[in-house]
Order: structure tokens, then C-alpha cells, then sequence
């Protein structure tokens, strides 16, 4: 399945798979899509996520204190698959579980389970060959993180090397909610672009955007919003029964 | 799903880049926020290097302000009363602050004041790394916050105090184990926030490239002095050299200019802890329960992990090696066989301390005491002719309530 985004701005939503349980997860992630998310992005639970902020190194913590792995990770994906053909589906992933399972290993089960793109948030492009190799035997999408403090050469190797989208980091830091949408994210966009518009590939705008300001606000210079931090806090003050609804509706009113 | 067929190649992940490669070891696996900076750093440190004025500035400080040359100190009790090869002691322990960490934060400090940087930012396990990264932010008048671990602060809470008398804040971590991985991650996320005016000055010869070749650089100077100090005393090289391998810092700089000489053996020395299991240890080299090759806080090196790749807790008696990996570098030196790996327990370690205080009058910290225990295994089973090195990482003031506690020392309360 292509990574599409049918509306502007396009809705991707980020959630930390088995947080608060697996089935919950693909419930959440079923009402997500149902609700306008054009991107499902399945993290990997992690021991030690450095790039992320309190709400999902919580949330990981958690999941991780469950044993969910990443073998667990690609049957959620699996099902969403089979639930919603048409969804775009992302394994979110640190690079160590991946390592771990071995890189041709990881890259075939991933496909197996019917994912369209993988993003690795510690793998930059200088190190991707054998990465971007087994990605290209197995049809999936490789994205990768752009970051404001990227200069325009490594937006180019960046640009270049992804597939379905690049991601862009709003401002530096960590995961986490702010509030308002930094003017970096802008000026980071249009220089990418020069490098992304040959070839097609959109841009989704990530880190701290959490509600329909923000994504109106990102819909104004990039093709799609990502939603992380925001839902994995909605899902932690939910009831388990209640989550998927919760999301369903927070989702519903991004677009609104 | 098996992984064991993936397990019995561990070095099958591929190489990409080769800068900051040691074999298959190292690399840069970060977010893409600090390439950046990681670049810059890799670029200002190549020009520091070749500035002369730079090396000079070093070492007039290492000699005046930090105390360098260390001597290099023949231990002719504990070599009687073991009665095998000659010990001899590279006293790291008599440097400025206290262990060799200084020789790196100097360097380090120089170039965040040589880059235009005014906040610098360290993590610290055993306390070391962060008192002499707070001494060398007092020296240079530098805004310094220092990551540590809770637990850390708890067992090394005397290096907390100077910390914050030399004018550091200091931020405990609650994450995790609360130990010295955990204020890693915290420091690296506060880079990656303020990495537009923020210093990292990363202690040991860990983390993305530059910083393993780096930190190896400032450190080597231990293997220099040592190597001529050897040769002036004895007039030839010496049979063993053991050090204790945390991150790997003070033994990659005592190695690092004996690499050559082949017939010098090279031995590092982990934290074996309170047991075998995963979890009850540092020793990321033991065959059974050990590490394998993983990426943790930038870099592929062996990691203690579980099956799904998840970073295992570790446990030391010293905050010091209590780390789940290990600088790539000894990754390297591992596989080649050219340096030999072993541990030492939490009890061997605290009786090594209690036998070096009592015959030679020297009082190490645990984690150098680690390599003290390794040379007490060692030396009688060895020649009297032949010369066995032990880098003395630091002295042991830091540990006096670890010790109290551990060894029931009378007047130690619970």
C-alpha cells in the first residue's frame, strides 16, 4: 500500500503499542483511522527512548514492563492490516530491538505483516546502506527524520533517501506538547522542499502538535501533521474500555 | 520467533559510514537533531588537534593545574606478598579531582571554550567525571549542569557535595535504574533541546562519533607517561597491563600506546557484580549472560540486553562500571584477541581495596580496585621477573559510606 495523504493536511497518528495493552492498541488505532488518520505509526516500546519526552518514556516504560516486543509490535500491524487494506502503516522504531532481530529478518517480518514504511529515530543516512537495502528488497518505505539544525546537505541525503514521506522535527528537542507550533517548522519545510518536490515525496510536520490549531497551522506549509505525544497522554488518562473512542473523537476534531 | 541463528553472528550488522569505525564497532546512531553538532564537534576537534598553541595549553595545565606526570609508583609489599611479577601502579589516583576523568574534561572544556560554547553539560556514575567536568567549568567560568543518577547521588552523595560547592547543578534522574545510563539519556535529551549553545561533555570513551576517539585521545596520555616511566625504571616494556573497564576510558588510554607492542598483554577488567545472571553484573564480555552487539547512546558496541533488544539493568558495587555497554573501541580489541577481558565480583573488588589500603598504604576507588583484584589473581601465577602494570584509576575517598556499609567497619552505623 502507497502512503497517501487524501486530505490537507494529512493526519498521522503515532501510538506506543501496548500502551495500554496490544488489543487495546489495535482498537485505538482502528478508531484512529476510522476518524481521519491517514498514517498509522506503531512504536516499538523501548527501554531507554532518549529522544522522547516524559508522556511516552512513561508509556514505553510501561509497555516494556509488559514484555510487549517488537515480534508483538508486527502482529498489531498485521491485524490493522487485514481490519483496513487501504490505512498507511509505520513501525516507529529505536534501532537496538531492530539490531537485535536482525536487519534482513526485521525488514522481510515487517513486510510479511503487510507495513508500508518503517521511520528508525537513532539511524541517520550515512550509516543506512545495508538498511535502505533490505528496505528496497522488501518494498518498504524508508523515512527519516529532518531536523531544523539539519544544513541543506544532509536535507538532500535525507530527501533523497526516503520513501511515502520525510519526517520533519518541529524545533529541537524531545517529544512532548507545546504551545504553539515553532517558526522553525516552517522555514525547516520550505528548504526541504527543494529537495522533496522532484521527487514528489510530502512532508509530514511532527514534535508538539497536539490539537486542531496546530494541525491548521502545519496544513498552512507541509502536507501532513503527525499526532504523537498528545494521543499517547489522552490513552494514559483513559480508561482502557474508553480509550479507542477518546482517540476516535480527538482525532475527528484535528480537521475540524 | 527464534533469534539464536542471528545470535551466533553478532557482528552480521553491517557497516555503513566509516568514519569513527573501530572494525565493525562505533559509529553515529542519533537522532538527526545532533548530526549537526556532531559534525561541528568533529570539525573543531580536527582543528584543535592540529593547532600547536592547543596542545600546548593542554599540557601546561595537565602539568601545573592537574599535577601530571602521575607517578608511576613499584608496589614492593603487595608484589612480595603475592609473591609473583613486579606490580607496579600508575597513580591516576594522585591527579587533580581526584582519577584520570580530568585528562578528558580539561580537553573537552578547552574545546567547548575554543567552539564559543558557554553551557556544558555532563552525565556522571560514579561522581568522577562530574567533579572534574564542574572544576573545569569553575576553572573557565562556564555554566555547568551535571546528570546523575538517584541512585548514584545516593551511593557517591560526597561527589554531589563538591559538585555543587565547585558551582555545578546537579540534576538527579529517576529513570530506569537511576544509574549512570539513565543520566545519560537525560543529558542527551537536554542536548538535543538546547543543542544551539550547549557543550556535551561525555566522560568515557563512549557515544556517537567523535567522541570515542576523542575521549581515547585526552586519555592516551596515561599510556605515554606510563610506557616511558616503565622504560626508565625497569629499561623494558611490562608483561601485563590491567585496568578496569566501565565505558572503557582509563583502560583504552593506558592501552592505547602498547597496541603495538605485542607481547604486552592487555587486560580489562568488568564488574562481575553480585552473580552471573543478566542483571546481577556489568560484564558485557561474559560469554554466558552477557553482552551482544547493539547500538546503545550512539554507538554499536556489546550491550546487555534480553532477547527482544531491551537494555538489561546492571548491577556493581561501584557506580563507575555499572554500565550496560561498553566503549566500541574494546568491542574491536575484544574480537581481535589483542586485549583479554575478564571481571571481577562487588566482594573481590572490596577485598582488593581493603589489601592495597593495608600493604601499600593507598586507598583505590572501587571501580580501580576492580583491576587491583584482577592483578591479585594474576601476579602470583606470574614470574618475579616479570612486570605487571595496573592503571590506578582513582583513590577511594568517594566511597568511604559504601565501604562503612559493605565491610562493617566499626563506627559504621547500620
Amino acid at each position: 500500500m502507497p502512503i497517501e495523504f487524501k486530505k490537507r493536511p494529512g493526519i498521522v497518528a503515532y501510538l506506543t503499542t501496548g500502551d495500554p495493552d496490544l488489543a487495546t492498541t489495535l482498537e485505538i488505532a482502528l478508531a484512529a483511522i476510522d476518524n481521519g488518520a491517514d498514517v498509522i505509526e506503531l512504536g516499538v516500546p523501548f527501554s531507554d527512548p532518549l529522544a522522547d519526552g516524559p508522556v511516552i518514556q512513561r508509556a514505553s516504560g510501561r509497555a516494556v514492563a509488559r514484555g510487549v516486543r517488537l515480534t508483538d509490535v508486527l502482529e498489531v500491524a498485521r491485524q490493522l492490516r487485514a481490519a483496513r487494506p487501504a490505512c498507511g502503516i509505520v513501525i516507529f522504531s529505536y534501532l537496538n530491538p531492530v539490531v537485535r532481530m536482525g536487519m534482513k529478518n526485521f525488514c522481510a517480518a515487517t513486510a510479511d505483516a503487510g507495513v508500508d514504511g518503517v521511520l528508525l529515530t537513532d539511524m541517520i543516512v550515512e550509516e543506512a546502506d545495508e538498511y535502505l537495502a533490505e528496505m528496497r528488497a522488501n518494498k518498504l518505505a524508508p523515512i527519516f527524520l529532518a531536523a531544523p539544525t539539519s544544513p541543506d546537505a544532509r536535507l538532500k541525503a535525507i530527501a533523497t533517501a526516503s520513501q511515502g514521506f520525510v519526517y520533519a522535527i518541529s524545533r529541537v528537542g524531545i517529544t512532548g506538547t507545546q504551545q504553539k507550533v515553532a517558526g522553525d517548522a516552517s522555514q525547516l519545510v520550505a528548504r526541504l522542499r527543494t529537495f522533496t518536490e522532484p521527487r514528489g515525496i510530502p512532508i509530514a510536520v511532527g514534535f508538539g502538535i497536539s490539537n486542531a490549531e496546530h494541525v491548521h497551522a502545519v496544513g498552512k506549509f507541509a502536507d501532513a501533521a503527525v499526532i504523537g505525544s498528545a494521543l499517547v497522554a489522552l490513552i494514559e488518562i483513559s480508561k482502557s474500555s474508553q480509550a479507542p473512542a477518546a482517540v476516535g473523537r480527538f482525532i475527528a476534531g484535528l480537521r475540524a | 520467533m527464534s533469534m539464536s541463528a542471528n545470535l551466533e553472528s553478532p557482528v552480521s550488522f553491517a557497516v555503513g559510514a566509516r568514519a569513527g569505525r573501530f572494525g565493525v564497532y562505533g559509529g553515529r546512531y542519533v537522532p538527526e537533531t545532533l548530526m549537526a553538532a556532531l559534525e561541528e564537534l568533529e570539525q573543531a576537534y580536527a582543528e584543535a588537534q592540529a593547532d600547536p598553541a592547543f596542545q600546548a595549553e593542554l599540557d601546561g595545565l595537565l602539568h601545573h593545574y592537574c599535577g601530571r606526570p602521575t607517578p608511576l609508583y613499584f608496589a614492593k609489599r603487595m608484589s612480595e606478598q603475592l609473591g609473583g611479577a613486579k606490580i607496579y601502579l600508575k597513580r591516576e589516583d594522585l591527579l587533580h579531582t581526584g582519577a584520570h576523568k580530568i585528562n578528558n574534561a580539561l580537553g573537552q572544556g578547552m574545546l567547548a571554550r575554543r567552539m564559543g560554547k558557554r553551557r556544558i553539560i555532563a552525565e556522571t556514575g560514579a561522581g568522577q567525571h562530574g567533579v572534574a567536568t564542574a572544576t573545569v567549568c569553575a576553572l573557565f567560568g562556564m555554566e555547568c549542569v551535571i546528570y546523575m543518577g538517584e541512585e548514584d547521588m545516593r551511593r557517591q552523595e560526597l561527589n554531589v557535595f563538591r559538585m555543587r560547592l565547585l558551582g555545578a547543578e546537579v540534576r538527579s534522574v529517576s529513570t530506569g535504574s537511576a544509574t549512570l545510563k539513565d543520566a545519560i539519556n537525560e543529558a542527551m535529551r537536554d542536548w538535543v533541546t538546547n543543542v544551539r549553545d550547549t557543550y556535551y561533555i561525555l566522560g568515557s570513551a563512549l557515544g556517537a562519533h567523535p567522541y570515542p576517539t576523542m575521549v581515547r585521545n585526552f586519555q592516551r596520555v596515561i599510556g605515554r607517561e606510563a610506557r616511558a616511566q616503565i622504560l626508565e625504571q625497569e629499561g623494558r616494556l611490562p608483561t601485563a597491563i590491567v585496568a578496569c573497564v566501565g565505558g572503557g576510558s582509563n583502560a583504552i588510554g593506558i592501552f592505547y600506546d602498547f597496541i603495538g607492542d605485542k607481547d604486552v598483554r592487555l587486560v580489562g577488567v568488568e564488574a562481575g557484580g553480585r552473580g552471573t545472571a543478566l542483571g546481577d553484573h556489568a560484564a558485557r564480555f561474559q560469554k554466558i549472560d552477557g553482552g551482544v552487539p547493539g547500538v546503545l547512546q550512539g554507538t554499536y558496541s556489546y550491550v546487555l540486553q534480553d532477547d527482544a533488544g531491551q537494555i538489561a539493568t546492571t548491577h556493581s558495587v561501584s557506580a563507575g562500571l555499572d554500565y550496560a555497554s561498553v566503549g566500541p573501541e574494546h568491542a574491536m580489541l575484544h574480537d581481535s584477541g589483542r586485549a583479554q577481558y575478564t571481571s571481577a565480583s562487588d566482594a573481590e573488588a572490596l577485598a582488593a581495596t581493603s589489601a592495597l589500603a593495608r600493604t601499600e598504604g593507598i586507598l583505590p576507588a572501587l571501580e580501580s580496585a576492580h583491576a587491583i583484584a584482577e592483578a591479585m589473581k594474576m601476579a602470583p601465577r606470574m614470574a618475579k621477573t616479570d612486570i605487571l602494570m595496573v592503571n590506578l584509576s582513582g583513590r577511594g575517598d568517594k566511597d568511604m559510606g559504601i565501604l562503612a556499609r559493605e565491610m562493617n567497619l566499626q563506627g559504621a552505623k547500620g
